[in-house]
């Protein structure tokens, strides 16, 4: 997993409420054998004017001129901004596969699905919660200016505005620690790796014929 | 202090550390990888450029997807007709080359369903640890393991680290005394237990099969109760080590060799509770009250004997139960009340890592020797667990004794298990299988699965409804 420390980029606004898994990755495209590449697909109803299909080329499809990422200002974001309940649906960890895979760093809403918050987190994905009058100001700002960008400051807790304004939000502990080293479940278990090598040399001595 | 189960002392064997949260880390002795769980997985390492912790705690073989007939098995991964299939089976393949895991390709004789081929390889020994990304991974319990069902994360997190994060599961006993009548199996006991105490009965518990009944079983008998513990919603089963699993286990290609054989079975032999264990539940059954076992409905626990009926809703303990029972006999298409043996067939299917080792497929032959299948059948498969299965069966004769009543004789792989290849039934199709799942549409769209045991499916298949095989 991607460390995530310090991020800056250009904000995309989603102005809506309740953007659930099946809107972030229909369906279709879990059939893959890959954990990557669904990029291309995120949001793929809102995005394209056809449907989609796994595999296909998406490069020749009709693109919808009025969704936010097709929008030229919008190009390279890195930072999605939406609004309450956001990754409702269901559990599939496809729905944060595919916004990191566009190349999604941090999402910034008042509120998140349980399931995707907590998959947000295992992928790179740094979801933050902001209450919902600052979340508003934001969108404003974002319409009003094109090229608006906003800094992510895990280290220290904070989303800066280009006018410099610190912005403070919470999140858990351990999971930061996680974030910030860059460390997933498998991350931190490679952290006791001496006491896994330790206990493998104890069984390999008590029970030799388990090691080839 | 009171002793210690089966599953404390696997337990306790295996925790490489506690953590601070309740959670501890367990080694992993084995893992078993096939090709639908396993591909994210892979993809992950390759990623995060994570290397396989431990090459040889691994073992491959592709059976979900794998198609079953000669014809479409003879041009290998190519002659695959459904292209998502044979992507699956064609990653599974170059995963395992790139990592350097051993697989038992689709054209190796030894490649079959993981949790047949494990055992007959001596790859699950007593004592070790089995996962597998798949929740029928409890059948390697009836070797005094503790084998548990995995996501796609926790395939990683093995394939990295060796290692599982878990918490300890509850003790459950499910003690059968007294002597199997003629003709009843480790599927009868397990459907029969399953009627008993629920599909929800062995939520959050490690479940052993103990009592003198299971004592006097084989492994096949053990396997296949063990691999329907999840059906009982318990995600280990587990059998203690005696004779029966060491005469099975020895001799087998990854087993203990021979100065190493003795050190082996005397630490596997403590692999058993403890006379004054303590479980948190235990159920107690007698052998002598276990029938034939048929289900009716569309969950493991809507079973009843073959000289049973369909049960009314007067028979349903609440609303819940009242209005399951309504919706399965409208999708089984079947009236409450209504005679077991009256049911008619359509499809038999003997496989899935269920029942397709080679004691299965013996009891069905044994049925189906000198008879015919009925011609109101559309359909009777016979599909061997593993390629090994296939050969030894054949070498007993028992193709012929199948292909002479009007039995298919098949490739090993999943098969009309779950209907992940081309092997499916109809929309409103009855099948006797020898399967787990009866849920609505596994073995096919609108299909209606009834699980009986090899030699049931076997004359059900012969008589064209289902018959009583004690006076068959
Ligand atoms: S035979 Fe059926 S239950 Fe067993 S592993 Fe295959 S699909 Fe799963």
């Amino acid at each position: 997993m991607k460390a995530f420390t310090v991020h800056q980029g250009v904000v995309a606004p989603m102005d809506r409420a309740n953007i659930d898994t099946d809107m972030i990755i229909p369906k279709q495209f879990l059939k893959s054998i890959k954990r990557s590449g669904f990029g291309p697909n995120l949001f793929d109803e809102l995005r394209y004017l056809d449907e989609g299909q796994p595999d296909a080329d998406n490069s020749g499809r009709p693109l919808n001129p009025d969704f936010v990422l097709n929008q030229p200002r919008y190009a390279g974001a890195s930072v999605l901004l939406a609004r309450e309940n956001f990754g409702c649906g269901s559990s599939r960890e496809h729905a944060p596969w595919a916004l990191e895979d566009f190349g999604f760093r941090a999402i910034i809403a008042p509120s998140y699905a349980d399931i995707f918050y907590n998959n947000s987190f295992k992928n790179g994905l740094l979801p933050i919660v902001l209450d919902e009058e600052t979340v508003d100001r934001l969108f404003k700002e974002t319409e009003a200016n094109e090229g608006y960008q906003l800094t992510v400051d895990l280290e220290n807790q904070k989303v800066v505005t280009p006018s410099g304004e610190e912005i403070a939000f919470e999140v858990d502990d351990f999971r930061r620690h996680c974030l910030l080293n860059g460390l997933d479940d498998i991350g931190l278990t490679l952290q006791d790796a001496d006491e896994i090598k330790a206990y493998e040399e104890k069984r390999r001595a008590s029970s030799p014929w388990l090691f080839a | 202090m009171a002793g210690k189960t089966l599953y404390d002392k696997l337990w306790d064997q295996h925790v490489v550390k506690t953590r601070e949260d309740g959670t501890a880390l367990i080694y992993i002795d084995r893992q078993l990888l096939h090709e639908v769980t396993s591909p994210q997985a892979f993809e992950g390492l390759r990623i995060a450029g994570r290397k396989p912790w431990r090459l040889d705690a691994n073992l491959a073989t592709p059976d979900h997807n794998v198609p079953t007939t000669v014809l479409e098995r003879k041009s290998g991964i190519e002659g695959i007709q459904d292209p998502v299939s044979r992507i699956q089976v064609k990653t599974l393949d170059d995963n395992c080359d790139h990592f350097g895991i051993n697989e038992f390709k689709m054209a190796d004789k030894r490649q079959g369903i993981v949790h047949v081929v494990g055992p007959e390889q001596g790859a699950t020994l007593p004592g070790m640890t089995v996962v597998c990304g798949d929740s029928h991974t409890a059948t390697h319990g009836a070797f005094a393991a503790l084998a548990h069902g995995i996501g796609t994360s926790e395939v990683e997190h093995v394939l990295a680290t060796q290692c599982l994060i878990q918490r300890k599961m509850k003790n459950l006993l499910i003690k059968v005394d007294g002597e199997l009548g003629k003709g009843i199996t480790g599927k009868d006991v397990v459907l029969h237990v399953i009627g008993v105490i629920g599909t929800a009965g062995g939520n959050g518990c490690a479940m052993e099969f103990g009592g003198s009944a299971i004592r006097s079983m084989s492994m096949e008998g053990r396997m296949t109760m063990c691999n329907m513990a999840i059906e009982a919603g318990a995600r280990v089963g587990m059998v203690a080590f005696d004779e029966i699993t060491a005469e099975y286990v020895k001799g087998r290609p990854f087993a203990p060799k021979a100065d190493q054989w003795e050190q082996a079975v005397a630490a596997w032999s403590d692999l058993k509770s403890d006379d004054d264990a303590e479980f948190d539940k235990v159920v107690e059954i007698r052998a002598e009250d276990i029938k034939p076992q048929v289900t009716w409905g569309t969950s493991p626990e809507m079973v009843t004997t073959v000289d049973g009926t369909v049960p009314t809703l007067e028979d349903a303990e609440d609303d819940v139960e009242r209005s399951g029972f309504t919706r399965a006999y409208e999708y089984m298409g079947l009236k409450p009340g209504q005679k077991i043996t009256d049911i008619k067939l359509d499809r038999v299917f003997i496989g899935s890592c269920t029942n397709s080792r080679i004691e299965d497929l013996r009891a069905a032959a044994e049925v189906a020797k000198g008879r015919k299948v009925a011609d109101s059948l559309i359909q009777a498969l016979v599909v061997p667990g593993s390629g090994l299965v296939k050969a030894q069966a054949e070498e007993e004769g028992l193709d012929k004794v199948f292909e002479e009543a009007g039995f298919e004789w098949r490739e090993p792989g999943c098969s009309m298990c779950l209907a992940m290849n081309a092997d499916k039934l109809g929309s409103g199709e009855h099948c006797a299988s020898t399967s787990n799942r009866n849920f609505e549409g596994r073995q096919g769209y609108g299909g209606r699965t009834h699980l009986v045991s090899p030699a049931m499916a076997a004359a059900a298949a012969i008589a064209g409804h289902f018959v009583d095989v004690r006076e068959f």
